[in-house]
């Protein structure tokens, strides 16, 4: 079992601590993704994997062996960078070698495993170019098969695809999909600011915040259950509308007035304790459509129109604290700024956090 | 004092005005020989076309003259002086050259000049590397650097004093104020005259070019080190390559450019040594150096043009082709990036 696990790992530089205690089981084979805003402590954790960064607290096993002394290079694991970190002064074979010419491997080894790689990543033409001659992508490529190389029990990817360009960047997620695919049995650990990319690669998504966990879960469960206020907002895009509420009713629906008046009923069980506590009512741009009868969430004046052709983007100014409330409306829309439009919504589809921003439990 | 502030500030402001009105007067006379007709729309162009060529040479003109007198002629003068005679009157062909590969000290001082190229570029550009990398790693790496730094502040006749007394040797029964005679005498051994011990005297005044040197070469290869990214570092951690594999297989391939520019200016530092010896020594127990050979033909027991111009020209036979690659090499790592 080449998993990794993460016991209670904790990283401290001087006073400031990073992380606080991070629990996590990777299993062997299995694509993780780290996600979370800027400062988050994903890389960090990444770099404590890899081992280029100490581990201040706690215990890490990769594959069944304590590593938290164990140096980067007998850990098992390979890593991408992002900014390729590709050896300039070599050439796309040299830099593949490099790391088995260290390890003293035969010649005949390190040139099987050295174009097996490029051919995987289409890299054979360029094997005696020098990094300076590639492109981004291709550059990209030859990290990739610099780690494949190294024939890794775990694949660390640190933002791979952010130096790239649009296009290029769809392209090699999908190269990075297929690799995956090819290695099954080769757990990857892959950290991104991007949900996209978390979105499309991962088996689970690991969500940061502040240097804690806040949900582990697949792709979809993350969508559609978030545990709480941070992870709702961080996945999906635009961000989930949240309206600030009151609860007026418990039981095994709840109901609750937003501000500005109007009653919601939805299909989540609270505690009778909960009555007259302030919340928040979570709603996805993408779960509104327009109202046609009588029966309609919220009403609001539209203050800007974005027509992106296969979906409309209506903000609603007032409803929501600072920001607008956004509502995604497939296809094309004879709407008008100034509009005044109402909203309905699927009440399965709504969300309610407390105070604290935990979700209440469908 | 005043007055002699007062005529500075005033040759100051003369010089620039004077310039100013240099490129001024002569933009005027080029538009009054190659004027602009409003009517003749061709004679226009080819006009303006022809400004336009002649103008930067109008303006880099003065300095293009003074390069010539400065630099072009004297060139051109020592050339013709070394086939004439002491005086310079009468034309000896070829005489002074033969005289310069059978004279002893000439050749004295071509393995010298070897032996101070050989040691003194390779010993600066390893300390300093060394040094940049070391201090890089600790806190007081920056009082190091500035400490190791000083000496190039120091002119090079101050250099040689101060070492001079590092390698003062006192005859009889005087007490030895020398350094190196003091360290040597506190293990035991006897005091030297250090600098007049042949052959090895050589090697005593290179180390005053390295001591001022270091700092130099230690300055360049240390940004340069600060420039290499530091994930390749991280990337051959991680290949599994060891302190020394990473320094010399990742680190100095990587900054390679930077080291023969470091290692070539100072070839060529070297190649014109001539304080350094002619204030500890003056080329005696055999520490003769080119520019110093060339200066004392010049210079003592009544000049003699022919020969020290020949000397002259060795030395620019030599510096100059280090010079252009090391121009090419500078313009290379400038323009890499």
């Amino acid at each position: 079992m080449a998993g990794v696990v993460l016991k209670d790992i904790r990283k401290a530089y001087g006073q400031v601590k990073v992380l606080h205690g991070i629990d996590l089981d990777i299993r062997q084979g299995e694509f993780v993704v780290f996600v979370g805003p800027s400062g988050c402590g994903k890389s960090t954790l990444l770099r404590m994997i890899s081992g280029l960064e100490s581990i201040t607290g706690g215990e890490m096993f990769i594959d069944g062996q304590l590593v938290n002394e164990v140096p980067p290079s007998r850990r098992g694991i390979a890593m991408v960078f992002q900014s390729y970190a590709l050896y300039p002064h070599m050439t796309v074979y040299d830099n593949m070698a490099f790391g088995m010419r260290i390890a003293k491997e035969s010649k005949q080894e390190i040139d099987r495993r050295v174009r097996s790689a490029a051919e995987i990543l289409q890299l054979t033409p360029y094997l005696d170019r020098l990094p300076k001659a590639l492109s981004g992508g291709q550059r990209q490529r030859v990290a990739i098969g610099r780690a494949i190389c190294r024939n890794p029990k775990v694949f660390l990817f640190d933002e791979p695809l952010s130096n790239l360009d649009a296009a290029l960047r769809v392209a090699t997620r999908i190269e990075i999909a297929k690799l995956n695919e090819a290695m099954p049995d080769t757990t990857m650990i892959y950290v991104t600011h991007d949900q996209v990319e978390a979105m499309t690669l991962a088996d689970r998504i690991v969500v940061l915040s502040a240097g804690r966990i806040e949900q582990v879960g697949a792709p979809l469960e993350l969508y559609e259950r978030p545990h709480n206020l941070f992870v709702a907002r961080f996945i999906g895009s635009p961000a989930m509308n949240i309206i600030p509420a009151t609860i007026t009713e418990t039981g095994e629906t709840t109901t609750v007035s937003l501000r500005g008046g109007k009653s919601v009923r939805l299909p989540i069980a609270t505690a009778a304790t909960e009555k007259g506590k302030a919340a928040s009512f979570g709603v996805r741009p993408e779960d509104l459509s327009i109202a046609t009868g009588d029966e309609y969430l919220f009403e609001g004046q539209v203050s800007i129109v974005e027509a992106l052709g296969e979906v409309t983007l209506l903000y609603i100014e007032g409803l929501a604290d600072q920001e607008p409330i956004i509502a995604k409306i497939p296809g094309i829309l004879d709407a008008k700024k100034g509009h005044a439009m109402r909203f309905a919504a699927d009440p399965a589809k709504l969300h309610l956090f407390d105070a604290e921003g935990k979700t209440y439990r469908k | 004092m005043i007055s002699q502030v007062v005529s500075a500030v005033g040759v100051v402001i003369a010089g620039v005005f004077v310039c100013a009105l240099y490129y001024w007067l002569s933009d005027k006379i080029l538009q009054a020989v190659f004027p602009v007709p409003v009517d003749n729309v061709h004679a226009a162009s080819v006009n303006l076309n022809r400004r336009a060529m002649i103008r930067p040479w109008l303006f880099l003109g003065p300095a293009l003259v003074l390069l010539v007198v400065y630099l072009v002629y004297p060139v051109v003068a020592t050339f013709i002086l070394s086939f004439h005679d002491r005086s310079g009157g009468n034309f000896v062909g070829l005489s002074n050259y033969r005289w310069a590969i059978q004279d002893a000290q000439f050749r004295q001082s071509i393995f010298n000049n070897i032996l101070w190229l050989a040691v003194v570029p390779a010993a600066c550009t390893f300390f300093g590397l060394v040094i940049a990398v070391l201090t890089d790693r600790i806190w007081w790496g920056n009082l190091a650097k500035s400490l190791i730094f000083m000496p190039m502040a120091i002119s090079f006749v101050g250099a040689s004093v101060i070492w001079k007394f590092i390698y003062e040797y006192r005859g009889g029964t005087d007490t030895q104020i020398g350094l190196l005679n003091a360290v040597v005498q506190f293990f035991g051994g006897d005091p030297q005259v250090w600098i007049s011990i042949p052959f090895w005297n050589n090697f005593f005044l290179m180390a005053i070019l390295i001591w001022i040197q270091t700092g130099f070469a230690m300055v360049i290869l240390s940004a340069a080190l600060r420039g290499i990214p530091e994930e390749t570092v991280e990337a051959a951690v991680i290949d599994g390559a060891s302190g020394w594999q990473i320094f010399w297989k990742i680190m100095v391939p990587q900054i390679w450019g930077t080291i023969a520019v470091v290692w070539t200016t100072i070839t060529i530092l070297v190649l014109k040594v001539f304080d350094i010896v002619l204030t500890m020594t003056n080329g005696q127990w055999n520490t003769m150096v080119l520019a110093n050979l060339m200066f004392d033909w010049m210079f003592r027991g009544g000049g003699d043009s022919g020969r020290s111009a020949v000397i002259a020209l060795v030395i620019m036979a030599a510096v100059t082709p280090i010079m252009i690659w090391n121009i090419r090499q500078a313009n290379k790592e400038m323009g890499g990036h």
